[in-house]
C-alpha cells in the first residue's frame, strides 16, 4: 500500500466545523474535502479521505448535524448551504474511485503479465503413422469418386493370391513375387504378395458394376534396406462394368494422380507383364512438384482384367470388362514427401511420425 | 539378359555409334526395362597394345623371387612410336619387368602402356622396381578384366592369335564392346537370345530386322542318325516332356583349342564365363538362337537315347558333381547307362565333353515348360537352359540352333560332322486365335486401321489371314505366351504404342462411402492420437517364445502359431499373437536414440490359427470359378486375423518443462486409454481384475463387452518381462481387439432425455475388505439405488487411520434426478440407503 502523501493528508476530522450559514466556510470545506480527493493516491487514500469528508464525524456531517439546532427560518438556507455541499463531495469522490479503481486493474494486468515463451508442454503430443495418413488421402480421393474400399486377410489362400489371378501354378511369375509361405507348405497359406487377393473377393462377392479400392500391408521376402521393406503397403483399384476400355484406365490414373499431385500430373503406360491384366503397363507418373524438379517417376502396374480372372470368379468376360491397377504408399511417400530412406518408415523412431502430426 | 551391341548388331539396324543406353531407351518402349550396362573400357582404358618380347634377362633377387627384365616391342620394327609421355620409350622398345614365367622370348604379349588404367582404377605409370625403370606392364586375363588365371601373363598364341605388334589389344580382344542389359518378363522366353531382342529393336525402332536363324543352311534329315526314342508315360498336364529331340554327330574335333576372342568377349560381356572351347559353343548358340544345346562326349554313350520319366531311386551325378536323388517327376536323359542328364536342366558328369574328346553328340530339344520348371526346383538347379525351357523355347528352331552348333565346330574346333540327322518328336498344334476387327478398338478406346492390325501382327512374325468380321492370326512359334485375344490387343498396342491410347474418365454408380467399421477405425486411431499417443508400424513376425508370452494369457501350453516356411530370420519365424513384442522392440530402439518417455501405439492384424485346419489341402485350377464348397474349403482355411490395438508407454507423460513435474506412466494409464477407446466407439465395457502373464498379476485390467466377450487387457507390464526386456521399471501397455468393440458398437445410439429439475446429491463411505475392487462395488450402488440414480463415481479410496486393518474405505458420489420433479432429500436418502443395502449385502460393506 502506497503511503498517503503529505499534503493529501485527510484535514476533515480535524479542520472546523464549518457554520452552515456561512457559505464561505461551507465552500472552503468542499475545497479542502475536492483537494483531498483529488490528492487520493489509492483506494485505501481515498477510503480515508471518504471518511475524514463524509463520515459521521467529518466537519460537513457535523455542520448537517448543527442544522437541526438553528432557528427554523434558518433551516432552509443552511439546508441550501450544506445539501449541495455534501453532493459535490460525493461527486468527486464516486469519480475519483472509477479513476482509482480503473489504475488498480491496469496495474493488476501488467503485474500479472507472464512469459508466454516458457509456457510448460502439459499435453502430450500424438501423431498417426505417416503411411496411415497417405493410405487416408488416397482413398478419399476415390471415395469422393463413389469408390468403395474394399479389405481381406493379409494371411490369405494361395489360390486368392495366385491362382484366381490366372498365375500358373509352375510358371515362374509366381516365383517373382518372393512369397512367404506358411509351413508347411501344403496348407497353400501365403502372406500376400499384393492386395490383388481383394479384389478376387470382390469380385466374388459384389454386385456388379462396382468401383473399388483395395489399401492394405503385403508382404515380400526382400531384407530390409533403404529401398526395400519386407511389408509394405499398397493400394490396388478394380473397376469391373460394361465397355470398360484402357482409355477409362489411363484417364481414371490421370484423375487420381492430379488430385495427389496437383494439375500438371501426368500419367505414362510402358507395355509390361503381368499374370492378372492384358493389356499390362508399367505405370509412370510425371510428377511436378518433385524434388530437383519435374520428372517422371516408376509408380505402380496397371492393365485391364485378364478374362482368366473374370472367369475365376464368375463373370462373363464377353458381358463385363475390367481395368486394375496398384501402387506403392511407401514409394509415394518417397518421392511425394522427400523420405529418402525407407527405414525410416518402419524403425518407429518417434520422431519420424511426430514430425508429420496427424498430416501428410 | 545382357545383349553385347555387336551381336544385336549382326541383325538389327544399331547405330555404329549407340550406346548400350541407346539401345536400352529404345528397347523400352516396347516393355523390355532397363538394368543395367556392361562396358569394359569404363574400367578399362589404353594405350594397351600388342607387344613381342625382344629379350628376358631373369634376375634372381634377395627375396628368393626371380624376376624377368624383359624389352618388349610395341611398335612394328621401322617405325616410330607415335605415342609420347612419361615412360613411352619413343624407340618403340620398353623395358618392363615381369613376375611371370609362362613366356619366351618372340611370345606376342599385351602390354598395358603408362597412361594406361586396369580395373580397380589401378593406373599404369614408369616406376622404379628391382633396380629397373619398369615402363609399363605384361598383362594377365584377370588384370585386363577378362578371366581369372592370374598364374602368368597372356601369351597371345595361346589364343590362336598372332596379331602385329602395335596392334590396338582392347580391339583384338573385343573390349571396345559394350552390352545393355535389359529385364525379361516372364511371359518373353524369346527375349532371352539375341534373335528375340534383335526382332524387338526393330519393333521398336521401325527399322530392319535379320533373323540369325535364316542364315542357318539345315540339310535334309537323313536317316541312320544316333537312335533316340520318346517315352514319356507321365506327362505333367497331359504335355509331353519332350516334343522334339534332334541330335547331331560331329568327329574329330579338338576341344582343346582356343576360343577365339571374339566368342568368349561375347560370352563374358553376356555374363558366361568362358569354359572350353567346345562348351562355349553351346553357350553362344544358346545365346544367339535361345536354343539351349546339351553336348555329349559321344564315346561315352551307350545305347539308345531314351527321354523318360525317372523310376524310383534313380540317381545322376551331375555336371556340378553332386550326386541327386531323381524324383519318379523328373525327365530325364538315359542311355543303356541309366540317366545321363536331368533333362533342360543339367547334364550328368559320365558323359561329359572333356578335353579328351574326340566325337560330340548335339542334342538340342523341346522340353515343356512346367516339367522343366518343376526339376529345377526340385533340386535347386538354376541354369540358363532352364531358364529358357520354363518361358518357352521356339520348337522350330531345335534343328537350325543344332546346325549352327555343327558349323562352328566345323569351323573351330576342326570338326566333321555325320550326314545323319536324328530328328523326333511331333510338332506342337499352332495356336490359331481369332480377333473380331473391332476387337481391338473395343478394349483400348481407340481405333485402329487394319494395317495397324495386320501390319503390327505379321511383324511380330504371326500368319494373319482375312476371316469373316477379323482376322484368323497363327502366333509364332516363338510366342508361346499369345493364346487369346487380349494378347494380340496388347501386342498391336505395344507396337503402335502405349502412348496413343486416350483419357475418358468411367464415373462410378453413387457410393456408400467408407463402411461404418472403415470410419470407427478411423475415428479411434485419430482419437488415440490426439490423445498424445504416437502411432508405428512393426513387422508381424516374432519368435514362437514372443507368442507364447504375449499371445495367450494363460502360462501353459503355447498356443497356436502360423509358422513360415520361409521367414527372413529362422528366430522371427512366426506370426504375431501380439503386437506388443513389435512394440517393445520399437521402443526399445528409441531408447537408445535417445527418447525415453512413449507412448507408441500400433493398430494391425494378429493371426490366431486356433481351432479349425490350417489352409486347405488343394487349391482349385485356373480360370474356372470353384463352386461353393471349395470357397468355403478356402475361406475356412484361413486363421483367424482380427485387428487389435496395442499401446506401450515407458518413461513419463511429458517431458520436463518449466514449472511442470513430468508425471510418470502408470497402469491407470493404460486403463484410461481403453475407456477413451470404449467411449470413442460409444460401447459400454467392463474392467475387472485381469490375469494375464504378461501382465502384472496385481495390476491388470481385464475388459469385456456385456455380453462377456474378453477385449483385451491394460495394466503394468510383469517385473520379470521388464527385467528380461530391460525396459524401464513399470512399464505399462495395452492390448484390445477393436473388431470386437466396432461390433458391439450400436449402429444408432437412441438419446436420452435431459431433466432439467435439480440433482439430489449424496455421498456414501463404504468400508470393505481390502480384496473388494471398487468397480464391483460400483455396479452394486449402481443396480441397488435403483431408476432415480443418474451417475455414481469414485472419489475416494483411503486407507488408514480410523479404518481396520485389512479393510478399505470407497468414497462414492451418487447423483440422483428424476425426470418429472425435483427430488425431496428423503427420496434421496431412501435410495441411496437402498443402493447400500444392497453393498451389504454382496460386499459386506460398512458405512462409515
Amino acid at each position: 500500500m502506497a503511503e498517503t502523501p503529505e499534503h493529501a493528508a485527510p484535514t476533515g476530522r480535524d479542520a472546523q466545523v464549518p457554520d452552515p450559514l456561512d457559505a464561505a466556510s461551507v465552500a472552503s470545506a468542499v475545497e479542502a474535502a475536492l483537494a483531498d480527493i483529488a490528492a487520493a493516491a489509492d483506494l485505501d487514500a481515498l477510503k480515508a479521505v471518504r471518511i475524514a469528508h463524509t463520515g459521521e464525524k467529518s466537519p460537513l456531517s457535523l455542520a448537517n448535524r448543527g442544522i437541526g439546532a438553528l432557528p427554523k427560518e434558518q433551516k432552509s438556507a443552511a439546508g441550501k448551504n450544506i445539501g449541495p455541499a455534501r453532493g459535490r463531495i460525493n461527486q468527486a469522490l464516486a469519480a475519483r474511485t472509477v479513476e482509482l479503481e480503473a489504475e488498480r486493474d491496469a496495474r493488476i494486468l501488467v503485474e500479472e503479465a507472464v512469459d508466454v515463451t516458457a509456457a510448460p508442454r502439459r499435453r502430450r503430443t500424438g501423431a498417426r503413422h505417416p503411411l496411415s495418413t497417405l493410405q487416408e488421402r488416397v482413398i478419399d480421393v476415390f471415395v469422393g469418386m463413389g469408390w468403395e474400399i474394399a479389405e481381406g486377410p493379409e494371411l490369405e489362400s494361395e489360390w486368392f493370391n495366385f491362382d484366381a489371378l490366372n498365375f500358373k501354378p509352375d510358371h515362374p511369375a509366381r516365383e517373382m513375387q518372393d512369397t512367404f509361405f506358411v509351413d508347411p507348405p501344403e496348407a497353400h497359406l501365403v502372406l500376400r504378395t499384393h492386395t490383388s487377393p481383394v479384389q478376387v473377393r470382390s469380385m466374388l462377392e459384389r454386385d456388379l458394376p462396382f468401383y473399388v479400392l483395395c489399401p492394405g500391408k503385403v508382404f515380400r521376402t526382400d531384407e530390409l534396406d533403404a529401398t526395400h521393406t519386407p511389408v509394405f503397403h499398397q493400394f490396388e483399384g478394380l473397376v469391373i462394368d460394361k465397355g470398360l476400355t484402357m482409355a477409362d484406365l489411363v484417364g481414371t490414373l490421370e484423375h487420381f494422380t492430379q488430385q495427389l499431385f496437383g494439375d500438371d500430373a501426368r500419367v505414362r503406360l510402358r507395355p509390361n507383364f503381368f499374370p492378372f491384366t492384358e493389356p499390362s503397363a508399367e505405370l509412370d507418373i510425371w510428377h511436378p512438384g518433385a524434388k530437383g524438379g519435374p520428372r517422371w517417376i516408376e509408380w505402380g502396374g496397371c492393365g485391364m482384367v485378364n478374362p482368366n480372372v473374370l472367369r475365376a470368379t464368375g463373370i462373363d468376360p464377353d458381358v463385363y470388362s475390367g481395368f486394375a491397377f496398384g501402387m506403392g504408399i511407401e514409394r509415394a511417400l518417397m518421392f511425394r514427401n522427400e523420405v529418402v530412406d525407407m527405414r525410416d518408415m518402419i524403425e518407429g523412431d518417434v520422431r519420424f511420425s511426430e514430425h508429420f502430426g496427424m498430416e501428410i | 539378359m545382357r545383349i553385347p551391341l555387336s551381336w544385336l548388331r549382326e541383325y538389327a539396324a544399331v547405330p555404329a555409334d549407340a550406346t548400350a543406353e541407346d539401345v536400352m531407351a529404345e528397347l523400352v518402349k516396347v516393355g523390355l526395362e532397363e538394368e543395367d550396362v556392361h562396358r569394359p573400357t569404363d574400367e578399362l582404358t589404353g594405350p594397351i597394345v600388342v607387344g613381342q618380347v625382344l629379350s628376358i634377362v631373369k634376375e634372381p633377387q634377395s627375396n628368393g623371387k626371380t624376376i624377368n627384365w624383359c624389352e618388349v616391342r610395341v611398335v612394328p620394327e621401322g617405325a616410330e612410336q607415335t605415342l609420347a609421355g612419361d615412360g613411352i620409350d619413343p624407340s618403340g622398345v620398353q623395358g618392363i619387368v615381369c613376375g611371370a614365367h609362362n613366356f619366351v622370348e618372340g611370345d606376342k604379349v599385351v602390354v598395358t602402356l603408362p597412361g594406361a588404367v586396369l580395373p580397380g582404377d589401378f593406373r599404369i605409370s614408369p616406376r622404379k622396381t628391382y633396380g629397373h625403370v619398369s615402363a609399363g606392364m605384361i598383362a594377365s586375363v584377370r588384370e585386363l578384366g577378362i578371366g581369372e588365371d592370374h598364374d602368368g601373363i597372356l601369351v597371345l598364341s595361346t589364343l590362336g592369335l598372332d596379331p602385329d605388334v602395335g596392334t590396338d589389344a582392347l580391339e583384338l580382344l573385343g573390349l571396345y564392346d559394350q552390352a545393355a542389359e535389359i529385364n525379361v518378363t516372364p511371359d518373353r522366353g524369346y527375349c532371352f537370345s539375341i534373335r528375340g531382342a534383335a526382332r524387338e529393336y526393330a519393333h521398336a525402332t521401325g527399322t530392319a530386322f535379320t533373323d540369325p536363324a535364316d542364315a542357318v543352311v539345315v540339310p535334309p534329315a537323313a536317316p541312320g542318325g544316333y537312335p533316340v526314342r520318346l517315352e514319356d508315360t507321365a506327362p505333367v498336364y497331359g504335355t509331353p516332356g519332350c516334343d522334339r529331340f534332334v541330335a547331331r554327330t560331329v568327329r574329330g574335333v579338338d576341344p582343346t583349342r582356343p576360343t577365339p576372342p571374339w566368342m568368349s568377349a561375347r560370352l563374358r560381356l553376356a555374363g558366361i564365363r568362358s569354359i572350353s572351347l567346345v562348351v562355349d559353343i553351346s553357350n553362344y548358340v544358346m545365346l544367339e538362337l535361345g536354343q539351349p544345346l546339351h553336348f555329349y562326349d559321344l564315346d561315352t554313350l551307350s545305347g539308345d537315347i531314351v527321354v523318360r520319366r525317372a523310376a524310383a531311386g534313380e540317381t545322376l551325378r551331375t555336371l556340378d558333381d553332386k550326386v541327386r536323388t531323381l524324383d519318379a517327376e523328373d525327365l530325364l536323359i538315359t542311355d543303356a547307362s541309366g540317366p545321363i542328364g536331368i533333362a533342360g536342366v543339367m547334364g550328368g558328369a559320365s558323359t561329359e565333353v572333356s578335353a579328351g574328346t574326340d566325337n560330340v553328340l548335339i542334342e538340342a530339344a523341346h522340353f515343356d515348360a512346367v516339367s522343366i520348371g518343376r526339376s529345377r526346383r526340385r533340386h535347386r538347379l538354376p541354369s540358363e537352359a532352364s531358364k529358357r525351357f520354363e518361358r518357352g523355347v521356339d520348337w522350330t528352331v531345335a534343328d537350325i540352333a543344332a546346325q549352327r552348333a555343327v558349323d562352328l565346330l566345323i569351323e573351330l574346333a576342326g570338326g566333321t560332322v555325320d550326314d545323319a540327322v536324328t530328328d523326333v518328336g511331333q510338332a506342337p498344334e499352332p495356336r490359331v486365335i481369332e480377333l473380331a476387327a473391332d476387337f481391338p478398338a473395343r478394349l483400348i478406346g481407340r481405333e485402329f486401321t487394319d494395317e495397324q492390325i495386320r501390319g503390327t501382327l505379321t511383324d511380330l512374325g504371326a500368319t494373319v489371314e482375312e476371316m469373316d468380321g477379323g482376322y484368323r492370326v497363327t502366333a509364332p512359334s516363338w510366342r508361346s505366351d499369345l493364346e487369346t485375344r487380349e494378347d494380340l490387343t496388347e501386342e498391336i498396342i505395344r507396337l503402335v504404342g502405349y502412348d496413343t491410347i486416350p483419357s475418358s474418365l468411367p464415373v462410378a454408380p453413387p457410393g456408400r462411402g467408407l463402411t461404418r467399421v472403415q470410419q470407427q477405425r478411423r475415428r479411434l486411431l485419430n482419437a488415440l492420437a490426439a490423445a498424445g499417443l504416437t502411432e508405428v508400424l512393426s513387422y508381424p513376425f516374432v519368435s514362437e517364445a514372443s507368442n507364447s508370452v504375449f499371445g495367450t494369457p494363460d502360462e501353459g501350453a503355447p498356443p497356436a502359431s502360423v509358422k513360415l516356411a520361409n521367414p527372413l530370420s529362422a528366430e522371427l519365424g512366426f506370426l504375431r499373437r501380439s503386437i506388443l513384442p513389435g512394440l517393445v522392440e520399437l521402443a526399445k530402439r528409441n531408447h537408445s536414440r535417445g527418447f525415453r518417455d512413449l507412448a507408441l501405439f500400433e493398430a494391425g492384424s494378429v493371426f490366431l490359427p486356433d481351432g479349425g485346419t490350417l489352409g486347405s489341402e488343394s487349391i482349385p485350377p485356373l480360370g474356372i470359378k470353384p463352386d461353393d464348397a471349395v470357397l468355403d474349403g478356402l475361406h475356412s482355411g484361413i486363421p483367424d486375423q482380427p485387428l487389435v490395438v496395442a499401446a506401450l508407454f515407458t518413461g513419463h507423460e511429458t517431458a520436463p518443462s518449466a514449472g511442470v513435474i513430468p508425471r510418470a506412466w502408470d497402469w491407470a494409464d493404460a486403463v484410461d486409454v481403453v475407456q477413451l477407446m470404449a467411449q470413442v466407439t460409444g460401447v459400454d465395457v467392463v474392467v475387472r481384475q485381469g490375469n494375464h502373464q504378461a501382465f502384472h498379476p496385481g495390476r491388470t485390467a481385464e475388459f469385456s463387452l456385456r455380453s462377456g466377450e474378453v477385449l483385451g487387457y491394460a495394466g503394468e507390464l510383469h517385473p520379470k518381462l521388464i527385467a528380461a526386456q530391460d525396459l524401464p521399471a513399470r512399464t505399462v501397455a495395452l492390448e484390445i481387439t477393436v473388431d470386437l468393440l466396432f461390433e458391439a458398437a450400436a449402429d444408432v445410439i437412441v438419446a436420452r432425455s435431459l431433466s432439467t429439475y435439480p440433482p439430489a446429491t449424496q455421498d456414501v463411505a463404504l468400508v470393505v475388505d481390502s480384496a473388494v475392487v471398487a468397480g464391483d462395488v460400483l455396479e452394486t450402488l449402481r443396480e441397488g439405488a435403483g431408476e432415480l440414480l443418474e451417475d455414481v463415481s469414485l472419489f475416494d479410496v483411503y486407507i488408514g487411520q480410523g479404518i481396520p486393518e485389512g479393510r478399505k474405505s470407497l468414497a462414492f458420489a451418487l447423483r440422483f434426478r428424476a425426470p418429472d420433479r425435483t427430488l425431496t432429500a428423503d427420496e434421496a436418502s431412501a435410495a441411496r440407503d437402498a443402493a447400500v443395502a444392497l453393498a451389504a449385502e454382496r460386499h459386506a460393506a460398512v458405512q462409515r
